[in-house]
This record gives C-alpha cells, structure tokens and sequence, in this order.
C-alpha cells in the first residue's frame, strides 16, 4: 500500500526527521489559507498522487505570492498528471501539499528496501540525489552505496555515520545525517514499511539536513497491526476494481486486454495470462480466486471481470486440487445467469472431480466452452475475441 | 531416494487444531503420511485425526521423536511457530502459511543463521515424495513414484506440471514447492543440490516466476554444477512493471525480476525453457529423450 508524500512527512516527523513545515489543500482556497499560515517567501505547491516523477510532470510549482499560490492551485487540481510511473493514462490531482520553501545547496538520495538476496533490510544512499536511482544504479553504481542491517541490532550510529561520509555530506553535518538515517530506519521497523525514499534529501543553507519528499510503500501483509497506515489509504488512487476485489478476499489486478480471465493459484494466473498473450491475445486482468473459492466468490469474481467494459470473452482456467472442479462449475453457472454472461465463455477444468464438473457445465444449457488443456482455452478464447 | 523427506520421516503438525490444519491432516494421514504429533498450545492432552496433541513443539518432541514440522498456523503467529520449530532443532519445517509480515520473517532468517532446522516456504504448497510422504496441501493423487524432481516458486503451476509428467508415465523422485514470499528459508539451489546428489533424481523441472533474482542465481549455478538436465518456466511475461501479482514475492521493481531476464539466464546456462506450461511435460521428455534418459524415468 502507498501513502502520500504528506502523510509520509507526519511519519517522519513522529521518528525526529526534519522536513519542511506544510498543509494539506483539498482547494485552492485551502491552499491559500495554508500559504498564509506558513508565512514564508516562497512556497512550494505539490500536487499529491501515488506516483513518483511529479516535478518533471509539471506537478510541484513555486510560488512567490499568495496569487501566484491560488493560480497554481486552481491549475493542479483536477488535472491529469502523466509521469513515468503512472502510466499514459496518468492520475488526477486531488490533493495538493503546501509546503514552504527550502533554501536548497545540494540534494542527496537516501532509501530503504529489503534485499531478497540477503533477506535484510537495506540502507541506500547516493549523493546523486533528485534524480531516478535505478538510472544511479545502472549508470554509476559506484556513486550509490550501501548498508546491510542486522534485524537484531538495527541500524548501528556507525553505519549511519559511514553513509553519511559516503555520500559526501558535509562533515559538520553527518552527526545530523546520520540520526535522521536512524529515525528513518525506526519509522520503517516500527510501521512495517516495504520501501521508504527520500529523494532528494537535502542539505540548507542553514544547516539543516532535510527529508524534501517522502514515498512510503508499505507491507501488505502487515497492515493489520497498523490501524493508523491503513486510516492513510486513500481509495482515489486505487483501481476500483481491485478496491472491490480485496473485499472478497480476492487477488486481482487490472491490465490493458479484453479478454477476462479467473485462476486458481497465483502462478497458474501469470502463467494464464502468458499462454494467452502467447496466442495473441490480451489479458484484462490478473485474478486469482485462491484455495478455498465458493461459488459466492465465483461469482463476485465473474461480476469484476464483466464490470471492465474492455472484456470481450472470459477464460476459466481451473487447477483443481484440493478445490473440487463440481464447485467451481456450479460457482461458474450461477455466475452466468447471475451477470446475464453475453460474451464467450471458455472454461478449462482439470483436477479433482472434473468429470463431474464437466457434466454439470454441459447440462447446464449455457453458452459454455470445454477447453480440454490450458493453451486450448488460451487459443479458443483469442480466437472467439477476435 | 528423494530428498528432504521420506517413509521414515515423523511429521508434527503445528497448529493442527485449525480447520484448514485438520483438513490437510486427514489428506496427508490417507496419503501415508506418519503424522506422529500435533501442537496447538493450550490444547495439550487432547487429540486430533487420532494424533496426540501437545503444548509445546518441545514437548511433541520429546514425546514422538517427530523430525519434521508442517505449520498451518495463522498468519500473525506463524513466525513464532517457525523460531519454535527452530528451537526444537527439527531436522525441517515446512510453513504453508501465507501472508506473513516480511519483517518477521527477517528476524526468522536471522534467528535460523547457524541452526540445524531447515525452512521450506513460507506461502508454499508442502513438500512430497510420492507413495511415501506427503507434507503441505498439494493433491496427492496427481503425483506418481520415479526419478524427476520439481522445484517451484508456486502451488498450482507445479500441480499443472506434475500433473502433465503423471500422465506421460513420468514419475518424480520429490517436488518441492519453495514459496511464492520474497523472503524463505530454501531456495532454488539448496533444492538443485539436494536434486543433483540424489541418486535416484535423474532429471529436474524448475519452475520460477517475476520477482527478485533467485532464478538468475540458480540459472548461474546450474551452468557450474549441475550434472543432470533441467527444464524451466517462468510466470509472469506479461506482468506489468511495480504490481504485486498475487504472491508477496512476485513484482517487478526498478525493472528487475522481470521474466525476459530469468528466461534469458536460464537458456544461457543451457536450461530448457517451456513457451507455456501447457508444454512443460513434453518439454523434458524432449530433452531426457535427447540426454538417452527417457526408458530410466519412464515409470510403468
């Protein structure tokens, strides 16, 4: 789950991190009445969405005046933002983050993520800061270093102070530095963070080093024992069908295609979608019913699907093992009648009681098609959209 | 021979008491499966599918001499049942439970660092040795005895390949299903090594999907040390770039893990590369056809 840059900076600010002072604007009117209470000279006005690469879309915008703050304000909001991580449909402003302005001399890269390989967290930092870090990292890797944190332990000063002289960071400064890296690595043990970034972090004319933006990525499966992060979700930045999906307990995600499919079992469900754009098809989604689909969980999986008006025809690739085929068939015939199915419907049952699965889809009078492997359905539905 | 577990091997089940744990304990009892002690605490004394129940994983230990755990239990407290399991110095413990904090489950690789207990999983379907030992939630009957062993990130693409290498009359020595989590106790080359020291195993399908770079790795040792075939899938080609597909451990970040690259090192390394898992099992008979190993697996 991602937060806002705002909601990330009231985190650091609970773990010691300096960052600049700011509001949260819903209107231009709020935007101004924040600027006024910030008081500064300038006034930073950023627009807040769940994507990275915003000053380069036209979303962060300085502003001189309380005008120029309502005019940019007024500008931001409702607009579509298209950055490299948003995709080409790009994402609508709705909120916006007054903040006041820095008096930046030198912006640094600092992040956290877990390495698979060595199954610890990590410490990343980089005097190459403000810019993509993977570009850092494929470009000049020895300009980007790194931490690798003892669970038992935690971040020790010592490592925090290597970073810190790492990256260049001003010698009077890397006592600062370095308890902003500890509050940072605190903030992501105690809310079960999966990333944090901070780029740029900043060093001030004044002397002070400063988180500048905030990305928090957090723990799916950990969110449970963190009533305050999931009170942060914010539902316009999601899909809602996978909103909708997660309700059910089901695994869904959407993509560009027209032809829906319904899998059990992760792997099986890439591995669908694959064999399907292997026969020159388009998936529409990535839907994993799990281990113990009812037929009420069919179903609601079925009325996902066909709620994606792209869907021209739906795949049903079943593995039953220790989900009998006979209850994915009947989940997969009341489905049918329930969503009144007007596009084709291919469905491939292999496992436990697939004879008796088999038999109930064919007397069931629906428009069904028995696929007898995999890259059969694959084909038969690529070739039934056309 | 097999790997990891065998006839002989004494199972405990930890949280047996669940509804899924009692579900999976009466599969695994009619599958063969010497289930000699289940652990829900607070639950001491009584019994379960007939198995006796205890408090402690110490105390079914000392009771039963059980070496290998299967843990169903939930999520929040599943990490705990592992360092439990650890502490108990069993040989393996094999965690089916999915959705496990991450974080946890660094402090759990942590706390293994030295220990004798091996993990398998967690997010896993279990680990089987047909006609001997069945641990985890994978259909039993798919499976038959011989001399191919499987390796697999996920549950239900290794029943489809199981299922596929059943049917052509090729058995499998063991399968084991390694995680769909970003953080587990085995990974491809333990399991590789395992594969290629057995006797009995004269062939490998290794099955991997986006995310991180464990394939890349096994793709790299296998060129080095692997004596024996191996044939591979990997999930995922057209998964979009920074999305979770369904396990924790599947997402392609900062443009690594990504399907493209897993495939490429493994054809590099000399592996076999099915197109679509439809074709897994043809894909190894191909190649243990054309390595002259095709009468020494075929099981009749």
């Amino acid at each position: 789950m991602n937060i806002h840059e705002y909601q990330g900076k009231q985190i650091l600010k609970q773990y010691g991190v300096a960052v600049p002072e700011g509001y949260v604007a819903f209107s231009p009117e709020e935007a101004v009445k924040a600027a006024k209470e910030l008081g500064t000279d300038v006034v930073v006005v950023k627009a807040q969405i769940h994507a990275g690469g915003r000053g380069k879309a036209g979303g962060v915008k300085l502003a001189k005046n309380l005008d120029e703050v309502r005019t940019y304000a007024k500008e931001l909001l409702g607009k579509v933002l298209v950055t490299h991580q948003t995709g080409p449909e790009g994402k609508e402003v709705k909120r916006l983050y007054i903040e006041a302005g820095s008096d930046i001399q030198k912006e640094y890269y600092l992040g956290l993520v877990l390495d698979r390989e060595t199954s610890r967290v990590t410490l990343m930092g980089s005097e190459e800061g403000g810019m993509d870090i993977e570009e850092v990292a494929a470009n000049t890797p020895e300009r980007l270093f790194y931490e690798e944190i003892d669970p038992v332990v935690g971040l020790t000063g010592f490592q925090a102070r290597r970073m810190a002289f790492n990256m260049n960071i001003p010698a009077k400064l890397v006592n600062k530095a370095a308890k902003l890296m500890l509050g940072l690595y605190q903030a992501y043990v105690d809310k079960d963070a999966a990333i944090v970034e901070i780029n740029p972090l900043v060093v001030t004319g004044d002397g002070q080093v400063v988180a500048l933006d905030a990305k928090f990525n957090f723990d799916a499966n950990s969110l449970y024992r963190h009533q305050d992060i999931m009170e942060m979700r914010d539902y316009d930045e999601e899909d809602p069908k996978e909103i909708e999906a997660s309700k059910y307990d089901l695994s869904y995600v959407s993509l560009d295609g027209n032809i829906g499919c319904m899998v059990n079992g992760a792997g099986l469900a890439m591995a669908t979608m694959d064999t399907i754009n292997y026969y020159g098809g388009t998936p529409a989604n990535f839907l994993d019913v799990g281990g113990g689909a009812t037929a009420e969980k069919v179903t609601e999986a079925f009325k996902i699907i066909l709620s994606d008006k792209n869907v021209k025809g739906i795949f049903v690739n079943i593995f039953g093992g220790i989900m009998k085929c006979d209850i994915i068939a009947e989940g997969v015939i009341q489905a049918a009648k329930e969503v009144s199915l007007e596009v084709p419907l291919v469905v491939r049952l292999e496992g436990t009681n697939v004879d008796l699965g088999k038999k109930l889809l064919n007397e069931s009078g629906l428009n069904i098609i028995a696929a007898g492997t995999m890259a059969d359905g694959a084909k038969q539905i690529v070739e039934l959209v056309g | 021979m097999s790997v990891y577990i065998n006839k002989d091997t004494k199972v405990l089940v930890q949280g047996i008491t669940g509804s899924t744990a009692l579900f999976h304990t009466k599969q695994m009892l009619e599958y063969g499966t010497k289930i000699v002690a289940g652990v829900t605490p607070g639950k001491g004394g009584t019994e379960a599918e007939g198995v006796p129940v205890f408090n402690t994983v110490e105390d079914a230990v000392k009771a039963t001499g059980a070496n290998v755990s299967v843990i169903y239990v939930p999520a929040p407290f599943a990490a705990d049942a592992i360092l439990e399991a650890v502490d108990a110095d069993l040989d393996m413990a094999i965690c089916i439970t999915e959705h496990i904090p991450v974080l946890d489950m660094v402090k759990v690789k942590r706390y293994m660092e030295g220990k004798k207990t091996r993990l398998v999983g967690p997010n896993c379907p279990g680990v089987i040795t047909p006609d001997e030992c069945k641990i985890g939630i994978m259909p039993g009957y798919i499976h038959k005895k011989g001399h191919v062993g499987v390796v697999s990130r996920s549950g239900t693409l290794t029943y489809e390949a199981t299922h596929q290498l059943s049917e052509e009359g090729i058995g499998q020595s063991t399968a084991v299903g390694i995680g769909g989590d970003p953080v587990n106790g085995t990974n491809f080359i333990d399991v590789l090594k395992e594969f290629n020291e057995d006797e009995d195993t004269y062939a490998v399908v290794m099955i991997g999907e986006i995310g991180g770079t464990a394939e890349e790795e096994a793709a790299a040792w296998i060129k080095a040390n692997m004596t024996k075939p191996v044939v591979g899938f990997i999930g995922g080609q057209t998964a979009p770039e920074g999305k979770r597909m369904g396990h924790a451990g599947a997402i392609i970040s900062g443009g690594k893990g990504t399907a493209a690259d897993k495939i490429k090192a493994m054809n590099e390394a000399g592996i076999e590369v099915a197109d679509t898992p439809s074709v897994i099992g043809e894909t190894l008979i191909k190649v243990i056809r054309e390595k002259g190993l095709y009468d020494k697996c075929k099981t009749h």
